[in-house]
């Protein structure tokens, strides 16, 4: 699919565009100021990318005027490349104005390769944008015909690609600017002059890329398009016949699809890690909605409540024509442990506490539920580190044994300063607040971890408690006494 | 719908409650005078506050003592349990274990704001999997206390408000029952029971053994009939 004006088609969505007068952009390239895309009715008068802005405003007077911003095109155009996943998963871009959509076993369910075609164009043409389409064989046979057929449309019959390409120029094949004007002064103006020329000839004369892409075109070798999107092999859709813009119509269609991504996944023996649940605007706009599982899934129930909590967050701008449940992620989910989850004894703890997780961490972010694990280590604020909750405990078997002994149960995240007198301290004070030392216990010296490469002086950690009672864990270093945690 | 609901856990809560109706059997904590004072042991599916008495940690001890009778007396596939804190919070896990908890099968919460955190509690709450959830909170209102409770009711587990020592107690609360614990001499603590729903308040000291870290209760400082906190709980 091409679109031939791209950039100056953006450019008409905009509020301030000037209405009725050809558009282009420009840009600077060597100190001129040169079109670097032009509008349809730019082009029928002959102003055309490459011009100089003086030479197009002698044409055209009133021909509007705005900077190139080729990086809002292209960002653009991987946005309307996300759209067209509503047709066919298989999307790549090509270039700064064109797309491949891989329309293979996906037309039936758009009424056809034509229908599917049409419904294309008059979408975008919906948009503002001018489309020229050509479904073929090859990608390169539906790249050529798109761009150098005058036509808005192009059906080629599967197995005449050959005859349909021979007309068009040699242009047509993807081939660098100055191979094309080298074949021209040669007489091979067009690609059916190209087929009678034994292949050697022309490849010692041009090398191996006009062959190449002669045989892409006809279909000889096959030429893969590197989606944009990586395609799910789990997805359901739905198309709309009416535009959607409540929560609620959402959350219905939502209960439609999820079952049935379920039995597919049944089906494959799969479950879900992760879900996205794809919604197409009808502005051509796609808004993504991602849920993630901390075991795999397929309980329709259980990752719908996951979705209901975020569902509110979906604009649905002018409405939803057509929504996209996929599980991106999968991993291999037996009948027998579904069934073991859902046994009341078999499933253990893991099993029972995995829908709160999942409902906690899809809201709040998985990295804020943690579980502790024991580290090697002599100081106490590493002696744990926090891991994910997702994972079973008892299948990660901890690297170190917990510490153990008279532990703090609160400990600072920063040892606060306190003012001490004496060695170990008869009284401090900490936080406004003084506290006569009744009891010490210590001092357990901990040295630093030279293996680590950490110099310093060494913690004397005392264990103190006032005379009401409570207890501190206190470490003099360098002659300074700091606070790090409460005992219970 | 979601009023529906909770009228619906109203309905499962005063049945509960009403006479002749099989309650919830309480877990009981190892300590006869404090399980008779109790009625049998901790209640059940109902929230409870735990006041801390100083600026130690003597009160999350507390909580962490009571967590660990829930989750050990629940039943032979044990149950979970799950501590809340703002952000992360100065909770030191591997101080956990001499209160007979395991460390590693704990859930840490850091929630980003207190409302985040009152509703991961009550989702935490509402799930059978876990025995008991401790929420460390500033402070909580009335409404919020009343869903917490609901969905105390509705999963079967505890949930333990940890409040601050700075801040004076709500008068009016929704929970079963109001805890207000200090550190005493030698590792001691002095437990008051100050509002018990349906039952007396008390006080006591608990004491623990050095070697083993059994608790053991030292003293019954009365059972709080002429304590001014119960007299004003009931006037």
């Amino acid at each position: 699919m091409w679109l031939p004006s791209w950039a100056t088609d953006r450019l008409r969505r905009k509020p301030d565009f000037p209405a009725g007068k050809p558009a282009v952009t420009i840009e600077e390239i060597g100190g001129r100021l040169l079109v670097v895309a032009a509008d349809g009715a730019a082009s029928a008068e002959g102003i055309l990318p490459g011009l100089s802005l003086a030479d197009a405003r002698a044409l055209r007077p009133d021909v509007a005027v705005f900077p190139a911003d080729r990086a809002g095109d292209a960002a653009s155009l991987a946005r309307l490349a996300d759209w067209c996943s509503r047709y066919t998963p298989l999307v790549a871009i090509d270039g700064a104005d064109g797309l491949w959509l891989d329309i293979t076993g996906c037309a039936h369910l758009f009424g056809g390769e034509r229908a599917l075609m049409s419904d294309l164009r008059h979408r975008l043409a919906g948009f503002g944008h001018d489309a020229r389409a050509a479904v073929a064989d090859s990608p390169g046979a539906a790249w050529a015909l798109a761009r150098f057929r005058e036509a808005e449309q192009t059906l080629l019959e599967p197995g005449t690609a050959r005859g349909a390409l021979a007309p068009l120029p040699a242009a047509a094949l993807r081939l660098p600017a100055a191979m094309v004007a080298e074949l021209e002064r040669l007489g091979l103006r067009h690609i059916g002059d190209l087929y009678p020329l034994p292949r050697a000839s022309l490849a010692r004369r041009f090398g191996m890329l006009p062959g190449e892409r002669l045989d892409q075109a006809l279909g000889r070798i096959d030429e893969p398009i590197s989606p944009r999107l990586p395609a799910p092999a789990y997805a359901v859709r739905q198309v709309l016949a009416e535009p959607i813009l409540h929560l609620e119509g959402m959350a219905a269609v939502l209960h439609r699809l999820l079952p049935r991504l379920c039995r597919e996944l049944a089906e494959g023996g799969q479950g879900a890690r992760r879900l996205e649940l794809l919604c197409y605007r009808v502005d051509g706009r796609l808004v993504k909605l991602a849920v993630g599982t901390s075991r795999p899934s397929r309980d329709d129930a259980a990752l719908a409540r996951l979705f209901a909590e975020k569902l509110a967050r979906i604009d649905p701008g002018f409405g939803i024509e057509a929504m996209v449940l996929a599980a991106p992620h999968v991993e291999a989910l037996a009948d027998l442990q579904l069934a073991l989850a859902r046994g009341r004894d078999g499933g253990g703890l893991e099993a029972d506490l995995a829908p709160l997780i999942d409902r906690l961490g899809n809201r709040l972010g998985f990295a804020r539920l943690a579980r502790a694990e024991p580290r090697e280590s002599h100081f106490p604020e590493r002696a744990v580190k926090r891991m994910p909750a997702v994972f079973p405990a008892a299948a990660a078997k901890p690297a170190a044994a917990w510490p153990s002994g008279n532990l703090p149960l609160r400990l600072l995240p920063r040892p606060e300063p306190v003012t001490a007198e004496g060695h170990p301290p008869a009284d401090f004070i900490w936080r406004a607040r003084r506290h006569r030392i009744r009891a010490a216990e210590g001092p357990a010296r901990i040295e630093p971890e030279w293996w680590r490469g950490e110099t310093g002086d060494p913690r004397d950690y005392w264990r103190l408690e006032d005379e009401a009672g409570m207890r501190f864990w206190l470490y003099g270093q360098s002659g300074s006494w700091y606070l790090h945690g409460l005992f219970a | 719908m979601s009023k529906i609901a909770d009228l619906a856990a109203l309905r499962s809560l005063m049945s509960q409650r009403a006479p002749g109706m099989p309650a919830r059997i309480p877990c009981p904590l190892g300590l006869p005078v404090l399980d008779a004072a109790l009625g049998g042991g901790l209640p059940r599916a109902c929230l409870q506050e735990v006041i801390p008495a100083d600026g130690g940690a003597a009160a999350a001890g507390f909580a962490a003592f009571l967590l660990s009778r829930l989750a050990g007396q629940a039943g032979e596939r044990g149950r979970g349990v799950l501590w809340a804190c703002l952000g992360e919070g100065d909770l030191y896990p591997p101080g956990l274990a001499s209160f007979g908890l395991d460390p590693g099968a704990m859930i840490l919460l850091s929630a980003p704001s207190p409302a985040e955190l009152l509703w991961a509690m009550e989702e935490a709450l509402r799930s059978p999997a876990l025995a008991g959830v401790v929420g460390e909170v500033d402070r909580i209102d009335l409404t919020a206390g009343r869903r917490l409770q609901l969905a105390a009711a509705a999963g079967g587990g505890v949930g333990f408000l940890l409040l601050r020592a700075d801040r004076p107690p709500a008068a009016v609360s929704t929970a079963a029952l109001r805890w207000r614990v200090g550190a005493g001499p030698e590792r001691s603590w002095h437990v008051e029971l100050l509002r018990r729903r349906g039952g007396r308040p008390g006080a006591w000291i608990l004491e623990r053994e050095d070697e083993t870290d059994r608790f053991l209760v030292a003293a019954e400082l009365g059972d709080g009939s002429a304590a001014p906190q119960a007299r004003f709980s009931r006037g």
